[in-house]
């Protein structure tokens, strides 16, 4: 038997389980990958481990789950506290705490906007997400990652959510490359590092999964 | 060297409250400026441009905003009276939770029951029902959420010690019912008593005026809606 056991519940389209992935490859910890049928039939474990949302990702650690992504990779980072996901200055650490709860208010629903609606409630849902984007172009500003010289907390927070950004390009006639450049030189440098490249899906296959879930919320 | 603290907020804001408890049981002296929502002063936009919200909390010019990343801050800061537990795990339950309540309890009760009237309240109360049992469960074999002292968590979920009775008086229902959850009314009543915590609620006749007045025009606004 492992000294350690960990396993994640995962489904491969999911940005939050993207999220942990990366964590924990950034942090070289060895996990079991369980994929869950989230649109079909749940498994007991997760049912069991996260009966208040029943959602994934969960990581189970020696059998103990911990849910919510955000929670999950604050988790991993003291759990497993080398290298360090966050700045080490307690401004620097708020900073990036604030950041990454923007990221989880304004991202993932602001991107739902676009692919869930259509005609006037799209366009003003487009506009409504490049200035989200811009509003986090500012605060990168000329760095390499969030936080400074070094891939941390807020880049993991952010990072897999952008595989879900084609989609919203398809659906709003748009391009984040022409609306903020910046913001797309940082995807691209994130996407490579190995911990990112291998825990993230293609946007390609991201932008089938949306289209059906389009119309299986009868948007067409 | 005196550093300098502010603390941006309104009087009412459970938000702030959570953050003068973590101030004051740090022992950490600051100055309180308060703001008008209607009105902001040009120092809360420069402060926080992306939502323009209070509590911010500013350290030597530094500002913070909101409240769960304020308290991790404070809690980091000043290492005095520790909020969260040491533990990691330990730390990702009172993470969890405070974002439960926030996001479920919170939301059921004030944009749900309370704003709501008819069968739409009594659905919305099947959901705050639910919610506050699991609360009510977190509790079991604990006097406070943070164990034998006053933590993370119970700051979070502080605003329920004052706000729910208020809540029950404009409203005219029971939310928290004794018989139904002894523990959360026990730790209620322990955590609103508590020192410090009893010497900062808002003053109650404000509260019970300004929840009247959102009640009675969210209520207006539905029934316009509905037209």
């Amino acid at each position: 038997m492992s000294k350690e056991e960990v396993v994640l519940l995962d489904f491969w389209a999911s940005p939050f389980c993207g999220r942990v992935k990366i964590a924990l490859a950034e942090k070289g910890v060895e996990y079991e990958h369980r994929e869950e049928d989230v649109l079909g039939s749940k498994s007991e474990l997760l049912l069991n481990s996260n009966p208040i949302h029943k959602k994934v990702p969960v990581l189970l650690h020696n059998g103990k789950p911990v849910c919510e992504s955000t929670v999950i990779v604050n988790y991993i980072d003291e759990a497993w506290p080398s290298p360090p996901l966050l700045p080490t200055c307690p401004y620097e650490r708020a900073r990036a705490r604030f950041w990454g709860d923007f990221i989880d208010k304004k991202i993932f629903e602001g991107g739902a906007k676009i692919w869930g609606s259509k005609g006037e409630a799209l366009e003003v849902g487009k506009k409504d997400f490049i200035e989200i984007l811009k509003q986090l172009e500012g605060t990168l500003g000329e760095k390499d990652f969030f936080c400074g010289d070094n891939f941390g907390f807020v880049d993991i927070l952010l990072i897999p959510l952008t595989t879900w950004f084609y989609a919203y390009e398809k659906f709003g006639g748009f391009k984040v490359e022409d609306e903020c450049p910046k913001f797309s030189v940082w995807v691209k440098r994130c996407m490579q590092r190995e911990s990112v490249a291998k825990a993230l899906p293609e946007p390609e296959k991201v932008y089938e999964a949306v289209v059906m879930l389009r119309k299986m919320n009868g948007i067409e | 060297m005196a550093e300098e603290v502010k603390l941006f907020r309104t009087w009412s804001s459970p938000f702030s409250l959570r953050i003068v408890w973590a101030l004051k049981i740090k022992g950490v002296e600051y100055e309180t400026i308060f703001e008008d929502l209607y009105d902001k002063s040009p120092s809360l936009l420069q402060y926080n441009p992306a939502h323009k919200k209070i509590p911010i909390l500013v350290h030597s010019g530094k500002p913070i905003a909101e409240s769960y990343v304020i308290l991790e801050y404070i809690d980091e800061t000043w290492k005095e009276t520790p909020l969260l537990p040491e533990d990691p795990y330990e730390r990702a339950m009172a993470r969890f939770w405070a974002k439960f309540g926030d996001d479920k309890v919170l939301t059921s009760i004030v944009w749900g029951v309370f704003i709501k009237e008819g069968k739409e309240q009594e659905e919305a109360m099947v959901e705050a029902m639910k919610n506050l049992w699991l609360l009510e469960e977190e509790l079991r074999g604990k006097k406070f959420f943070g164990g034998e002292r006053i933590g993370f968590l119970d700051l979070a979920l502080g605003w329920l010690a004052n706000f729910i009775s208020i809540l029950e008086d404009v409203a005219g229902l029971k939310i928290v019912d004794e018989d139904k959850f002894p523990l959360l009314s026990a730790w209620m009543k322990d955590f609103a008593d508590s020192p410090i915590i009893k010497d900062n609620w808002p003053p109650r006749d404000k509260m019970i005026a300004k929840f009247q007045a959102l009640r009675d025009e969210k209520l207006a606004a539905a029934a316009a809606a509905s037209k």
